[in-house]
């Protein structure tokens, strides 16, 4: 029978995904805090914001507290396999991305989502539950995507250190200050196109770090650790993805000179 | 501070994880610097529409086809 999400269920600590909607874009600081509301019954959207003026923050007491993701790998591995559509579910989209950011290419998108739910499945024995459940997932994707990528290239290795020796971007060359809110200024289909014909243009190790760390909202501790790079060259990459789209990104959005245009003094010291 | 040196921090300082002492050395360089304030602001708002843009929407058909796929593999054992 198949649970939904407006269920009660008792919580002791509300996840970041149940709060942010599973894309968890918020400041740093707030990271490193949990809600907390003891042996009081939720139903996740709908009571926690009815209730929030009780809601406290707290710092985390204890780090070993069960990812909700756990209680559905244990489902799965007791022959539930209806936890593990809940799963697909809840991560499908992110996944998707995630292929289609690496790979540039629809059909490899969709084979790689089908296939690194089906590998995630069989592996799941391999889960230790040392990292989350999301981040071994798109570990897997990764590798399943930079697969689809080599065999379109073929006979081309193909590899997140691909294309890293570029400058571009490192230093900022155009100055020119952007609109204000320089996206409407495009419709919403003229703005995807711009956005997906920019990050496009990245090299796949730039691609992949930005996509990772910025659009999916991963840590840069988990980036290295999905990416099997260090946290230096992470940082690294995330710096030069930043400016290089910055850059690109400058030539739609840029404020238009006229008499009212903002002059930018180019002293660079 | 030099803008190299403003522009090494710039990652830290989006990610807010920049020390108080840094952070008040950044905001100094930024009120003198007109290139690396555009740069930040542009740099944030580079983020911010990624975040908030869908470019890679799955259709929901697609999305079911998926699904459905998963599930009929799992269920005859994967």
């Amino acid at each position: 029978m198949k649970q939904t999400r407006t269920t009660p269920v008792t919580c002791r600590r509300i996840s970041r995904s149940f709060l942010f909607g599973g894309n968890p874009h918020f400041p740093g600081w707030l990271q490193s805090f949990t809600l907390r509301r003891d042996g009081i019954s939720l139903r996740p959207d709908v009571e926690f914001r009815d209730q929030s003026p009780m809601a406290t923050i707290q710092p985390i007491a204890n780090e070993n507290e069960q990812h909700p993701d756990v209680a559905l790998v244990e489902r799965v591995r007791g022959g539930d396999i209806s936890a593990y559509d809940e799963l697909v579910r809840k991560y499908d989209r992110q996944v998707f991305r995630i292929a289609q950011h690496i790979t540039q290419n629809r059909e490899d998108a969709e084979d790689v989502m089908q296939d690194a739910f089906l590998k995630a499945y069989e592996k799941l024995d391999q889960f230790q539950g040392n990292s989350k459940f999301y981040t071994w997932l798109v570990r897997i994707a990764v590798n399943e995507s930079l697969m689809r990528l080599r065999k379109r290239r073929t006979g081309k290795m193909v590899s997140i250190d691909e294309d890293i020796d570029t400058e571009e971007g490192s230093v900022p060359r155009d100055l020119a200050d952007w609109a204000p809110d320089p996206e409407q200024n495009y419709s919403q289909s003229e703005l995807a196109e711009i956005l997906r014909k920019t990050i496009q243009g990245l090299p796949p190790g730039f691609r992949v770090v930005f996509a990772l760390r910025d659009v999916e909202g991963l840590s840069t501790e988990e980036t290295a650790e999905t990416l099997g790079l260090s946290v230096p060259a992470v940082k690294s990459r995330l710096l030069r993805a930043r400016l290089q789209l910055r850059e690109r990104l400058s030539r739609y959005f840029k404020r238009k000179k006229g008499p009212k245009g903002r002059g930018v003094k180019s002293d660079v010291h | 501070m030099t803008c190299t040196e403003f522009l090494a921090m710039l990652d830290d300082l989006i990610d807010d994880s920049v020390s108080r002492e840094m952070r008040a050395d950044l905001q100094e360089h930024l009120q003198g610097c007109e290139h690396c304030e555009v740069t930040l602001n542009t740099t944030r708002k580079t983020i911010q529409i990624y975040r908030s843009h869908e470019i890679y929407e799955m259709p929901a058909g697609l999305r079911d086809r998926l699904h459905k796929a998963i599930m009929e593999r799992c269920k005859k054992g994967c």
